[in-house]
């Protein structure tokens, strides 16, 4: 069971965000998918944008605890990618026939629409980031994305000590969370 | 409890910070109290949105420096020029995103990620008209090739049998023959010229084209094509000023035509802040031309307008040029140089177009 541990290895890896695991999935699945895509009408930037993107449903994936692989991962990776990019060519309604799988493959269709679900989550919030403005915007990613520390914070955006910075931040989450909230449940 | 004691009570909670004692009257707290319990689970779905969103953009970022290493090496095939299906895809992929983003009313600043550049990027293609003239006047082209022919008989300028199909602008950044445009100007070419005031065309082909910025760089390959010394004018690395006076000069007709205005906004469409919105009346053709301030400093380049609005006009930071310049350094070795003796100051403006003019090239490609 040598490969098994070395992919649930590199799925460990992937989901610390290590980058040498990025890159060994990289090295053992990247030409196969191009040559997939290129082969069904793609362009190889198509299947960096496709692979890069069943990297970040494998990587929600491999973060799940529950997650398991119960197939080779060449196997799993190449059917996400097949799955993404027929949703693609049917999108733009270039999908004549089914393409015919060269390679074994096994049903995804669940991560996808889930993945699809939570980059729309993804997007909302971005999106909401975006509409909050300066300083906010700053200053719940110095918090909340780069994780720094209050102390840092009230250094950083010249507040007099951290508990000021704290109410600001709290204020700044309110405001964040209204909108945030206000379109998330508009568009379910 | 004041609500803002409350959000910090379930950030410690989360993140372990609180005593057992604490948890366990947090815990009770949220059993007894329904509302309370509510705003609980909302915070943390919110806080889980919130993490995922910070870890999806290291990821991202990994990703890339794993694919930029891997194309570096050459394990990774790579060509320059992205091809039409890539916009398409990128516009089908993020058209979600649009709606969205229509949604929240009044987005007002872009955001680094490049998920957004991208997406504005792909607006462009459906409401602003890239400004390049598909529908080629053939007859005054002709007529032109003729007035030149008859003013210097001895030059052979007309390439043979070279059948353009769109036309745009473009101008010299380096005398050693690199020729700024858009991106969409040549994306789709296959065989590009370019062509001065005087009618010489030269062979050119990109070296560098971006979508997301919408620039391309074009290196001058004909060997008929004479070294300049000294560019007159120079780029600005700095913002311009709202209601600045600008001039362009471009090629929306086969004779350069001028065209002056102001700026209007100092960020571009829905917001994007790496370009402008100015004033002007520009027309296919005028794609890729300087936006120029009255110093003769070059302040950005004209890349679309606003379809359904009149002189609502778009033109990319000069600032972006300089990335550019970075990017082609790094990926092709290529060392560009723009020009840094400006010499248009102070001139009158018909002086200073009379020593531009001439950098300024029709780009021209089937």
């Amino acid at each position: 069971m040598k490969t098994y541990d070395h992919e649930e290895a590199l799925l460990k890896g992937l989901a610390a965000n290590d980058s040498n695991s990025i890159e060994t999935i990289y090295r053992e699945n990247y030409l196969a998918i191009q040559a997939f895509i290129v082969k069904n009408s793609g362009h190889p930037d198509d299947a960096r944008d496709i692979f890069q993107e069943a990297m970040i449903v494998l990587f929600e994936k491999a973060k799940s605890s529950s997650f398991t692989l119960s197939c080779q991962l060449q196997t799993y990776l190449y059917s996400i990618c097949r799955r993404l990019w027929l949703k693609k060519l049917q999108r733009q309604n270039r999908l004549g026939r089914e393409i015919e799988p060269d390679h074994q493959v096994v049903a995804v269709e669940d991560e996808i629409s889930l993945h699809e679900k939570m980059n729309s989550d993804i997007v909302l919030m971005e999106n909401a980031m975006m509409k909050l403005g300066e300083p906010c915007k700053s200053l719940l990613e110095a918090f909340y994305i780069e994780k720094r520390s209050m102390p840092e914070i009230a250094a950083l955006f010249g507040y007099t000590n951290a508990d000021n910075a704290k109410t600001q931040k709290y204020k700044c989450l309110v405001r964040l969370k209204k909108i945030f909230f206000t379109h998330y449940k508009n568009t379910d | 409890m004041e609500e803002n004691l409350l959000l910090d009570a379930i950030e410690r909670y989360r993140n372990g910070e609180m005593s057992d004692e604490e948890k366990i009257s947090f815990e009770e707290l949220r059993k007894i109290n329904s509302n309370i319990d509510k705003i609980v689970v909302d915070h943390n779905f919110f806080l889980d949105e919130l993490e995922r969103m910070s870890d999806l953009k290291s990821l991202k970022h990994n990703l890339d420096n794993v694919e930029s290493k891997l194309i570096n090496e050459g394990f990774i095939p790579h060509n320059g020029g992205k091809a039409k299906s890539k916009v398409i895809f990128l516009w089908n992929k993020y058209r979600r995103t649009i709606a969205v983003a229509a949604a929240i009313a009044g987005v007002v600043s872009l955001s680094t990620a490049s998920l957004i550049s991208k997406y504005s990027e792909n607006k462009k293609v459906g409401v602003i008209t890239p400004l390049v003239d598909n529908k080629l006047n053939q007859f005054e082209h002709k007529l032109n090739q003729i007035e030149h022919k008859l003013n210097d008989a001895t030059l052979a300028s007309a390439k043979p049998k070279f059948e353009a199909n769109f036309r745009a602008t473009g101008f010299l950044v380096d005398g050693n023959g690199y020729i700024i445009t858009n991106a969409h100007v040549v994306q789709n070419a296959k065989n590009l010229i370019v062509e001065n005031k005087k009618g010489d065309q030269f062979y050119a082909s990109p070296v560098y084209s971006n979508i997301t910025t919408d620039l391309a760089i074009l290196k001058i390959t004909d060997s008929l094509f004479k070294k300049v010394n000294e560019l007159p004018y120079t780029f600005t690395k700095s913002s311009a000023e709202l209601a600045e006076p600008i001039f362009t000069l471009g090629y929306p007709r086969e004779e350069v035509v001028y065209g002056e205005g102001y700026l209007s906004a100092k960020s571009g469409y829905y917001g994007d802040t790496t370009s402008y919105q100015i004033s002007i009346s520009v027309n296919p053709g005028n794609s890729g031309g300087p936006v120029i301030d009255k110093d003769g400093e070059i302040i950005g380049i004209i890349s679309s307008k606003e379809t359904n609005a009149d002189g609502v006009v778009f033109a990319i930071k000069s600032k972006n040029i300089y990335n550019a310049l970075r990017e082609i350094k790094k990926d092709n070795d290529i060392n560009i140089k723009l020009p840094t003796r400006n010499s248009l100051k102070d001139l009158s403006r018909v002086k200073q177009i009379k020593k531009l003019e001439d950098f300024i090239y029709k780009v021209k490609g089937n």
